[in-house]
């Protein structure tokens, strides 16, 4: 039996749905421009887009049960060197500002999804939730052209600044501890 | 790619734009020129690609098994048939984010696939399909994978 188009209509009906309950704006496109920017003006921000993810264990990740709390929400996928750099700072960030209010999510983009990202973050004991992206996901970020790319939202739930290619450590952990005071 | 990500994909491209855009221009392939094929001929065609500067692709050998190797597909099917594609030498760099030197491709180079003529190939013109799978970086971030269609107009003799 050809499933196909049954299969394609009900994941388009899914995603129909999804986005419909999404009410989040799109951001605007995060460039290469935006690699060394440091954070914005607390006026100047925007909301990040709410989304629900699954993580490893099948378990929602939803943006909103993280207000209250300084986020950093990194795109990146297990064939990008660069990601894999930062991941091990990220570990520690998770560490030692856990219990300060702050988080990691990261955000993986392979095609291969769970099959190729949880051999990969079983092996480093990432520390912080995994998620697998979507496309309507990246698309409510902005369009992610490049890896990685990496938002550090505020308490309020707005976005302070948006990094596109690999960032130095100290970069980050000065602007996780200015939003976390 | 696993079909249920590919569903997914292909149902949200319906309803937005792509939302993993390449940034254009990282690797080009000019419009090939037409391949005139000879009576008994199995020829050779050079595809000329072109990598902006700063950026490389993985090779078609990737130096780790987490990268996206560089690949040129031809259909089958058709008047000619892709009997070898060979690659230029890689090169070995060494970047920023690896331990190791990856085995790249940059700048201008070509990619030579000799073809065999099939049985009784219908002559006149006819077109080859092909599909070039990419995955370039710079220094500091990576571009998703990306395929190149390929067009080859053909005249068969």
């Amino acid at each position: 039996m050809n499933s196909t188009p049954m299969r394609l209509a009900a994941t388009t009906a899914v995603l129909l749905l999804g986005l419909a309950g999404c009410a989040s704006k799109p951001l605007s496109k995060a460039g290469p421009e935006d690699s060394a920017s440091s954070l914005k003006p607390a006026s100047k921000r925007n909301p990040a887009p709410g989304f629900t993810l699954k993580d490893v264990d099948g378990k929602p990740v939803t943006l909103a049960d993280f207000k209250g709390k300084v986020v950093l929400l990194n795109f990146w996928a297990t064939w990008c060197g660069p990601c894999k750099i930062e991941i091990p700072w990220f570990k520690d960030f998770q560490k030692t500002y856990k219990d300060q209010g702050f988080t990691v999510i990261g955000v993986a983009l392979d095609d291969e999804g769970w099959e190729v990202v949880k051999p990969y973050i079983t092996d480093k004991q990432v520390n912080y939730p995994v998620v697998i992206g979507t496309p309507e996901v990246e698309q409510l970020y902005g369009s992610v052209e490049a890896l990685p790319t990496t938002f550090i939202i505020d308490r309020d739930g707005k976005i302070a600044s948006v990094h596109v290619g690999l960032v130095g450590k100290k970069d980050y952990e000065n602007e996780i501890q200015q939003l976390l005071q | 790619m696993k079909s249920s990500n590919f569903f997914s994909r292909a149902a949200a491209a319906l309803l937005c734009a792509s939302a993993f855009a390449q940034a254009p221009g990282v690797l080009t392939v000019p419009e090939p020129a037409k391949l005139i094929v000879k009576r008994t001929e199995n020829p050779t065609y050079s595809l000329k690609v072109t990598i902006r500067p700063g950026y490389h692709a993985n090779s078609n050998t990737p130096s780790e098994p987490y990268l996206i190797p560089f690949k040129l597909t031809w259909e089958s099917g058709g008047p000619l048939e892709a009997v070898e594609v060979a690659y230029p030498k890689p090169k070995l760099e060494k970047y920023e984010f690896a331990d190791k030197p990856l085995s790249v491709f940059d700048g201008d180079f070509e990619i030579v696939t000799r073809f065999k003529r099939a049985a009784n190939p219908q002559l006149g013109p006819a077109y080859l399909a092909g599909k070039l799978r990419y995955q370039a970086c710079n220094d500091k971030m990576c571009l998703p994978p990306k395929t190149v269609e390929v067009k080859l107009p053909v005249l068969m003799q």
